[in-house]
């Protein structure tokens, strides 16, 4: 893989001095983190699944804000689309409470906030600690193109691809042969 | 833009994920988790790519990739989610205790009071 | 002659082993006990007569030590013997006193079933006694001061069905325990700085130590003395002894163990002369005791706890005439009474087994029907309370006028109070025993039946009985014969001097005449009964002495004991048990770690990245 020079052309802006980019970036990056925050304290799993949806949404979002468009349109068509689907049609077949409910969270809550508190802050503190004079600048052509993706793809990663194929497949067998009721519903309870 | 704005971004969703897997009692619910933890790491790919500029474009065919093997994943987890529901009729993960020690959990209802005042577990 | 004083405790030794052999077999061996513990002690006895002629013919110290175990130090370990005039003499003493009880024992014992194991009992004190008298060594002196205490205590106790018995006998063991401490301590002591622990050379050394560490030395022993010889404050044990077998009174608690306490001091003299202070508080402990057992033995209703306080009376007097000097008139008096008292116990044995109860107010009359012991009790009782011819009166006329020689300066190394006191309270005691030993005789032998059941039961005792009874009954009144010898045999010297004997016969003769009359007014009531209830009753609880020592001692301890005892259990085994608890509960916490939630696993995996991820960051 090869890497660009890291260099920076001119000093960075200071962080006073907002661009709109980052304007709108904040924007969408409130939506992800406030619907993602619901999504994990709802009391009511479908709402759950909904909020989820909206936080994937805004990071497609924020994907196109960094050019990656290719990434956004995967990201709305597979997760928001199939993924979080699956996920309803999981909670529907596993009879979950449709309205609010009390014991949605385990006793473990505490000890998981502070886990996913310290996790977000040791990740954050280390990204800082990095990355705190880096600046992206946003290429004026988009980056993530789907022409420009595809031949990164087809070019230089085909055997990851192929693998991929297979690993799908192999998903899609085992998802059939699990859910087949013969199988599942074993003898030896 | 300044790199840390994508990731701090992913960093807190990394940790709202984390908070999911490990609050939450429907075992769907815990998926959820996992996704937002998949997608902060694809956003932290992403805004490494363009702010490299890699000519291989390697951080966003990774997000690809990791799109799809998380869709795989979903697939293969929900199927099992099915079958236990099937077998234990509840998907709530703390109630799927087969493999556990029957001490354990017998200790495990007994509140720490009533361990501290030595009560006998059997 | 050493060799015949090594082999003389060794004789009731191996008897008592036999004996504690036989008495597993249980009662059945009865008649082979009393053979042997008869013939161990006889043996005993009969050896004593050469020893103690060959040790008064020699009139000196005859010793031979055997070196144990060199312990390689300064002290010097030896298992001597010593043999002078007095071990002699009080060897043949104990061995014919032991013989006499132990024939005794046969019939007066003759229904209890555990007859054999007391035989062996009496045989091992015998041979613990005879290894204080002869011993040359201060540590094996000690060692058979111990055994002494641990026979008297299970022989204290030898009645079990009793429930006054095994208190009396712990009670024994306790104050006593409380004067060896002292005893050891002061031997200890003595033996340090003397470098050895001979007898011979400790006082040879004497006059080199220190008059602090001499005066700390006696009276730490005289501590212990005190305990075995139930003097004040440590006298309480002995009245109530008489829970024991009344053979054991005899010879225990009249006649031997008690004496061991004199005979030590005795033994130790020049170490005690040397230390003035230290004679000074036995006179004081001497005076004190002598009138306290005189005025209890008034208040008394059992025959034997009259006794055994005149006992406690009688040891003060020994103790005070060694302290004002007169040594060869304290073992004077030792002898005579170890002959009166045993005689009178014996004799009280009589009454109890003839008519089944000590108690004088439950007795009255027997003269009639017991008229042997009758006799033999008042020859007792006139050599107790010092009416010549009988030997008491000897002894302890000589007693009172070494107290009046020091009295008037006449003793070196003695000061004039000491005898003043010992003179003075050793005058109201023939008083007070003149009145007591009348108030014995008129309420159990003389006036009216005050329980005819009883006294219709009332007969004289078998001949094993009678016998040893009557032997000392010619022994108590003969000895006085030994006044004119013994001080020669011993080395000392012995005063008479006819105006005390006329001053002390005039006491007698006025407690006995007062006790007589009072009696004569009300021949079925008690004669002290003219000194009111309350003096009466403070009387009989022995002036309220051993309440005093309940309170201030015994309950403070038992107090502490508690505590120790729940710190123990809950301290110290809460400690154990909590180390226990504390265990399993940690490893009950850490199996919370391995319960089957997924969430759990999941958690411990998040945090332990986490941690690693910090410990990288922060260490690079």
């Amino acid at each position: 893989m090869t890497a660009a020079p890291i260099t920076p052309v001119h000093p960075a802006p200071g962080y006073l001095a907002v661009s709109g980019a980052e304007v709108v970036f904040l924007l969408l990056g409130l939506v992800v983190l406030g619907a993602a925050v619901l999504c994990v304290t709802s009391r009511s799993v479908v709402r759950s699944a909904l909020w989820l949806v909206l936080s994937l949404g805004g990071l497609a979002g924020c994907y196109l804000v960094l050019t990656a468009e290719l990434v956004a349109v995967v990201q709305v068509l597979i997760y928001a689309g199939a993924v979080v689907v699956l996920l309803l049609f999981g909670l529907m077949f596993t009879r979950a409470p449709i309205g609010r409910s009390a014991d949605v969270d385990t006793p473990n809550r505490p000890v998981a906030a502070v886990v996913g508190v310290a996790a977000a802050g040791l990740l954050a503190w280390l990204l800082v600690d990095a990355f705190r004079l880096s600046y992206l600048e946003l290429p004026a052509a988009p980056t993530g193109t789907a022409e420009a993706i595809g031949a990164a793809v087809f070019r230089h990663y085909v055997l990851p691809f192929e693998v991929i194929s297979v690993l799908l497949l192999a998903a899609l067998i085992g998802a059939l042969v699990l859910s087949r009721p013969d199988i599942s519903t074993a003898e030896h309870r | 833009m300044h790199l840390l704005y994508p990731l701090t971004l992913s960093a807190l969703l990394f940790g709202v994920g984390t908070y999911a897997l490990l609050a939450r009692r429907n075992a769907v619910l815990v998926l959820m988790g996992v996704e937002l933890m998949l997608n902060a790491v694809n956003l932290d790919l992403v805004a490494f790519d363009v702010w490299l500029r890699d000519t291989l474009r390697s951080g966003q065919v990774f997000a690809l990739f990791v799109i799809t093997i998380a869709a795989a994943e979903v697939g293969v987890a929900l199927a099992i989610v099915l079958a236990v529901f099937r077998l234990r009729a509840t998907v709530a993960i703390d109630e799927l205790t087969d493999l556990g020690e029957p001490d354990a959990l017998a200790a495990e209802r007994l509140t720490g009071v009533e361990l501290a005042k030595g009560a006998d577990v059997s | 002659m050493t060799r015949t004083a090594w082999v003389l405790p060794l004789l009731p030794f191996v008897a008592a082993l036999v004996g504690l052999g036989l008495a597993i077999r249980g009662p059945a061996a009865r008649r082979v006990a009393a053979i042997v513990a008869a013939l161990g002690t006889g043996s005993a006895a009969v050896l004593a007569i050469p020893l103690a002629a060959g040790a008064v013919r020699l009139a000196g110290p005859v010793q031979a030590a055997v070196e144990i175990a060199p312990t390689g130090g300064a002290l010097t370990v030896s298992a001597s013997t010593l043999v002078d005039p007095l071990a002699g003499i009080v060897a043949l003493m104990v061995c014919w006193v032991a013989l006499a009880v132990q024939l005794y024992s046969v019939e007066y014992l003759g229904t209890d079933a555990r007859y054999p194991t007391f035989a062996a009992e009496v045989s091992l004190f015998t041979a613990a006694m005879l290894a204080v008298v002869l011993s040359g060594d201060l540590l094996a002196l000690l060692i058979g001061w111990e055994v002494m205490g641990l026979c008297s205590y299970l022989l204290i106790g030898h009645y079990r069905e009793l429930p006054e018995a095994p208190p009396a006998a712990l009670k024994a063991f306790l104050v006593t325990r409380v004067g060896d401490v002292g005893f050891l301590l002061g031997v200890l002591l003595l033996g340090r700085h003397a470098h050895t622990f001979r007898i011979t050379e400790v006082l040879a050394a004497v006059p080199s130590l220190s008059p602090g560490v001499l005066t700390a030395a006696t009276l730490l022993i005289a501590l212990g003395v005190a305990g075995k010889s139930a003097q004040f404050p440590l006298h309480t044990w002995l009245p109530d002894a008489m829970a024991g077998p009344t053979p054991i009174s005899a010879l225990i608690h009249a006649a031997t163990m008690v004496a061991a306490g004199i005979y030590v001091v005795l033994r130790l003299h020049p170490a005690f002369a040397a230390a003035p202070t230290t004679l000074g508080v036995l006179a004081v402990v001497a005076a004190v005791t002598m009138v306290l057992g005189g005025l209890a033995a008034l208040g008394q209703d059992d025959i034997k706890r009259v006794l055994a306080w005149s006992t406690v009376s009688q040891l003060a007097y020994m103790l005070g005439a060694a302290a004002v000097g007169a040594v060869t008139a304290s073992a004077f008096h030792l002898l005579t009474h170890a002959a009166f008292k045993a005689l009178l116990f014996l004799a009280a044995g009589a009454v109890l087994h003839g008519a089944g109860t000590g108690s004088m107010s439950r007795l009255g009359g027997l003269r009639h029907r017991m008229p042997v012991t009758f006799w033999v009790t008042v020859v007792g009782a006139l050599a107790l309370a010092g009416v010549p011819p009988a030997s008491g009166a000897f002894s302890k006329e000589s007693v009172l006028d070494g107290a009046y020689a020091a009295a008037h300066g006449e003793v070196p190394g003695v000061a004039p109070w000491t005898g003043w006191l010992v003179l003075a309270a050793g005058l109201l005691t023939v008083l007070l025993t003149a009145a007591y030993l009348t108030r014995l005789l008129l309420r159990t032998f003389l006036g009216v039946a005050r329980e005819p059941a009883a006294a219709g039961a009332a007969h004289e005792p078998g001949r094993l009985m009678s016998w040893p009874v009557l032997a000392l009954a010619v022994a108590a009144a003969g000895l006085g014969v030994l006044t004119g010898p013994l001080p020669r045999w011993l080395g000392g010297s012995l005063r008479l001097d006819a105006g005390l004997t006329v001053v002390s016969l005039l006491l007698v003769a006025t407690g006995a005449g007062v006790t007589y009359l009072q009696w004569r007014a009300d021949p079925a009531a008690d004669p002290i009964r003219r000194l009111g209830p309350r003096l009466t009753a403070a009387l009989a609880a022995g002036l309220y002495v051993d309440r005093a020592q309940q309170a201030l001692v015994v309950r403070p301890v038992q107090a502490v004991a508690r505590l120790a005892s729940t710190a123990d259990r809950e301290v110290v085994d809460g400690a154990v048990r909590g180390t226990g608890r504390a265990t399993v509960r940690l490893g009950r916490l850490l199996a919370r770690a391995q319960l089957p939630d997924v969430q759990r696993y999941a958690t411990g995996v998040v945090v332990g990245s986490i941690l690693v991820a910090v410990a990288v960051v922060v260490t690079r």
